[in-house]
């Protein structure tokens, strides 16, 4: 991975002539108390080095807590954003540098693996000089803790430079290590005064000269005080397509406006709001309207009665929504209503772990309802593909009269990524109610006997006037408790997702197309991660693909045939299974992850998994290890 | 003819609908079930109204009460148990055009919908609420409900209902942005005619609680007015429901009462010792939210494309 640039042990000097060093990537963490704006600076040198050409990736370290306890180690709140001269899909390993506001946030960074020997801390030095003992103590035993793990800590009084810009460091901090790492890797220093005066536009000079003020001086206190330069060239791809940086759910709330869907029904929730706030700061201009309904339910129902009445809606919740939203999600399936469901994915069951990843409503998405409740569920990989399957999602519930989920996840929806700016179509864009006379002879379910596919009218269309049922009904959408009509009106919805599945395209294997040893199968946003680690051991030369699906229900064609191409195949998902070696576990009780649970039974092919439920998304390095030794035990 | 155009002619003569244009299917109620003559009283309201029966949509939620789409020639909504509310409003949110009825009863609307009453009460789309009364579940045989009378013995309480019964009327009328609230029995066409009718001239939620009669489980709830029609209070006023002399005789007890005094309907409300009957409170200036939530419908392909191109814009590198 990395090249390390050639620090030595180097402690703070002054001056001296420094050349950058050329790194092909880097990993950097931003760690302070909540509050402090660590995320900030960390989204807006994200910002800074996309459009400096590099790929980038952010991930946001978010306490459960709004204003957890200072100092304290659960309470880390900040950001990581790894840089580089290609394409980055994912968080990586272990970062090599870290800005830290305080001792304490970093324990839990390094308990949770974040770091390795080597990696340098920028430790804010205040605390040495604390008027409290206790601090003046933790501090000093921290920082030689940090040098037992093989840190390099340069304590550097930040506080104090900033102090003589502004009243209150806490307020303005971020922006001083902003042009502190901004120095380090010799990003422009014109783009980070411009991010900053578009950051703070809303606010006015007042606000933004003092923080330009800050990133002057961090990005001089850094070229004073430190001796890491480094140079990461830009990712040169093609330059000519115009491109854009945001997270996943800004690109889910772009997707919406594009899709064409006038209504956001929603109820707040961790980690999907975010989607919401964003569109609301915009949606006006495009004509839409967020609905904050009374509770999750309502947002359904809301939405449901939107889309009936002719105005395909969208609701954007995550898994605890997702419970509460299920019997309406029956009713939209029974009575064929399309509209769009965004679930992103967060630690279960239950309240879970709100703020993190994890990959585990795959089974709940697909089989949650009670009764056979045929829906389709695909699943973004990309920050790039939340915008784009939104759109497609609008697309299929229209056509296919059925709702649609797609899974993102807190990985994505905190991520930020650069991509090629989507180019808009009219003809995405939702065309006016129809109301023309409805033809009286096409009953309201004009089930198509092949594909299960019918018309609907809509509200206002004179003589198509139905009433819509979650009742068992007739094609005419009158009441039925008869055996035959509920066996082929299930039939006829059940048909719409083989109809779909028809359409689609056999899955590309990332690898040798002809099979091999390991196929690791994955979905959703840990694509980038596996197949980093794929690459990595293929360069190697050993005999493993990667296989990655978006489309969950239906699956994609094809796959029974592709996977007995190889040795063995196994998923890797980010929701819990049972380790084959723990305690009582035998191949009869064991439980598998949630895509391997469905290959299985739809392939009767025996595939394995791997999966975690750290909250944290996939590292390479981690799934590297795994892989090897998978390969090992297939080839002895 | 008259020297006008044929096409011409086309256009004077428009729809005309009769009682039949609003029949749906064959009603199911039990004989004697007071949802017969609402049944009849909302399509009554519809003729007398001209509206064309594609652009009215009845929502309902589960029980008897919400078999009320089925039996009307409109668009229908039949929707979950406790969710006919938030389904209306979103019918509503980008369809202002659509007319829009509720049919919801006390166990779908008080009690498993309870939270989406509260706020459909505050959101004051425009629509009529019709909440089918008749102080227990129905269509599940006979449980107790919000508003069963204490003591009344139901399948999940055989020694009498524990609770004293919910008050809607108080409930309703405490609701910030509450913008019609009347109450009528079944069992008086004229004025249940007069009383929906009032409610869906009425711009915004209108909620109308109509005392049920059901002869199969409840009885006894309606009994005590029918019987002693001295246990009602008829509330008169210009503003309020209009009553002609002959319906009014039947009400021993009146007063007049002036639907925009909020705290003189409270203390009626609140009274329970006579069952109040007519308009008891109505505001026309409560905000109407379908006033935001339709905005912006006529932007244009071109704005909306260079709207979102702007928006594309902001996070360009």
């Amino acid at each position: 991975m990395t090249q390390q640039a050639d620090n030595g042990e180097s402690a703070v000097q002054i001056g001296g002539n420094k050349t950058a060093a050329k790194v092909d990537e880097y990993i950097v963490e931003i760690v302070s108390d909540s509050g402090e704006g660590a995320q900030k600076c960390g989204q807006t040198f994200g910002n800074i080095s996309g459009k400096m050409g590099n790929g980038v990736w952010t991930v946001e370290i978010i306490p459960a807590e709004i204003q957890p306890p200072a100092r304290s180690p659960a309470g880390a709140s900040g950001i990581r954003i790894r840089i580089g001269s290609k394409y980055i899909t994912n968080m990586g390993n272990e970062a090599e540098l870290v800005v830290a506001f305080n001792e304490q946030v970093l324990f839990s960074r390094i308990a949770n693996g974040a770091y390795k020997e080597g990696t340098i801390v920028l430790l804010e030095n205040k605390w040495e000089t604390d008027p409290d003992e206790k601090i003046r103590n933790q501090y000093s035993a921290a920082v030689k803790e940090f040098a037992e793990h093989g840190l390099i800590v340069h304590e550097l009084p930040m506080e104090e430079a900033c102090l003589k810009i502004v009243k209150n460091a806490r307020k303005g901090k971020n922006m001083f290590v902003l042009g502190m790492i901004s120095y380090i890797f010799s990003r422009e220093p014109d783009l980070g005064r411009k991010e900053i005066a578009n950051t703070f536009a809303h606010k006015g000079d007042k606000v933004i000269q003092p923080n330009i003020d800050l990133f002057d001086s961090g990005y001089a206190f850094a070229a004073e005080r430190l001796d890491y330069l480094w140079e990461i060239p830009p990712y040169t791809t093609d330059t000519t397509k115009p491109t854009i940086i945001t997270n996943g759910n800004q690109a889910v709330g772009l997707g919406v406006m594009a899709a064409g869907m006038e209504l956001i029904s929603m109820y707040p929730i961790t980690p999907a709001t975010s989607a919401t706030h964003y569109v609301a700061d915009v949606f006006d201009n495009v004509g839409g309207f967020v609905h904050q309904a009374e509770d999750e339910i309502a947002a359904m129902g809301f939405a449901l009665g939107a889309s009936y009445a002719g105005k395909t809606a969208c609701t954007i919740t995550s898994g605890p929504g997702m419970a509460l939203k299920t019997e309406l999600i029956g009713l939209a399936v029974m009575a064929e209503v399309p509209l769009v469901i965004v679930d992103v994915q967060r630690g279960g069951p239950s309240t879970g772990l709100p703020t993190k990843v994890e990959q585990a409503d795959l089974l709940s998405s697909i089989y949650g309802e009670p009764g056979d409740a045929p829906k389709v569920v695909i699943a973004a990989a990309t920050i790039e593909e939340c915008f784009h399957f939104v759109v497609l999602a609008r697309k299929l519930t229209e056509a296919f009269r059925t709702p649609v989920i797609l899974l993102t996840d807190a990985n994505l929806a905190t991520g930020v990524q650069p991509y090629t700016r989507p180019e808009l179509q009219e003809e995405w864009l939702s065309a006016p109610v129809d109301q023309s006379p409805w033809d009286d002879s096409v009953p309201a379910f004009d089930w198509d006997e092949g594909t299960g596919l019918s018309q609907r009218p809509t509200p206002g269309q004179r003589n198509g006037e139905y009433v819509l049922t979650g009742l068992s009904h007739t094609d005419r959408s009158k009441v039925a408790y008869d055996s035959d009509t509920n066996q082929t009106s299930m039939a006829h919805r059940s048909r719409k997702l083989a109809a779909l599945q028809k359409t689609l395209k056999p899955p590309k294997i990332h690898g040798d197309e002809a099979g091999g040893d390991l196929l690791i199968v994955g979905w959703g946003s840990t694509m980038g991660a596996i197949e980093e680690s794929v690459d990595i051991l293929r360069e190697q030369g050993k005999s493993i693909s990667a296989l990655h699906l978006r489309f969950l229900s239906p699956l994609e064609p094809g796959l029974k045939e592709i996977f007995s191409k190889f040795k063995k195949v196994m998923t890797v998902e980010i929701n819990y299974s049972d380790d084959p070696n723990g305690p009582l576990i035998t191949e009869e009780n064991r439980r598998y992850a949630q895509l391997a649970m469905m290959l299985r039974a739809q392939t009767l092919i025996d595939i394995d998994c791997w999966s975690v439920v750290y909250g944290h998304p996939l590292q390479p390095g981690m799934l590297q290890e795994e892989f090897n030794q998978r390969l090992d035990a297939l080839n002895n | 003819m008259f020297g006008l155009k044929a096409d011409w002619s086309v256009d004077v003569f428009e729809r005309y609908f009769t009682l039949g244009n609003y029949a749906g299917g064959e009603a199911r109620w039990c004989p004697g079930c007071g949802d017969f003559a609402v049944l009849n009283t909302v399509h009554r309201v519809l003729r007398d109204a001209q509206m064309p029966p594609e652009k009215s949509v009845v929502v309902s939620g589960i029980g008897c009460s919400s078999r009320l789409p089925h039996y009307v020639g409109t668009y229908g909504l039949h929707g979950l148990h406790g969710r006919a509310l938030p389904l209306a409003n979103g019918v509503k949110a980008r369809r202002p055009d659509l007319d829009v009825w509720v049919g919801t009863g006390d166990g779908d609307c008080f009690s498993i919908g309870g939270g989406h009453w509260l706020h459909a009460m505050r959101y004051n789309m425009d629509m009529v609420i019709l909440i089918f009364d008749n102080g227990i579940y129905g269509l599940t045989k006979k449980q107790t409900s919000p508003t069963t009378p204490t003591g009344e013995r139901t399948n999940t309480h055989p020694e009498g209902s524990l609770l004293p019964a919910m008050n809607p009327l108080t409930v309703t009328l405490g609701i910030t942005n509450v913008s019609f609230v009347a109450q009528v029995p079944d069992w008086n066409p004229p004025l249940l005619y007069e009383t929906i009718k009032a409610a869906h001239k009425h711009r915004g939620t209108s909620f109308v609680r109509i005392i049920q009669r059901c002869p199969v489980f409840s009885d006894s709830f309606c009994k005590p007015y029918q019987d002693h029609p001295e246990n009602m209070l008829l509330l008169n006023h210009e503003t309020g429901i209009p009553a002609a002399d002959n319906v009014k005789k039947l009400f021993k007890e009146q007063i007049e009462h002036d639907p925009s005094d909020w705290l003189e309907a409270m203390k009626i409300a609140r009274d329970e010792s006579k069952l109040p009957v007519g308009l008891l409170f109505q505001d026309p200036d409560a905000v109407v939210y379908e006033d935001f939530s339709a905005k912006g419908l006529n932007k244009t392909n071109e704005e909306k494309l260079a709207a979102i191109n702007t928006a594309l814009d902001a996070f360009a590198i």
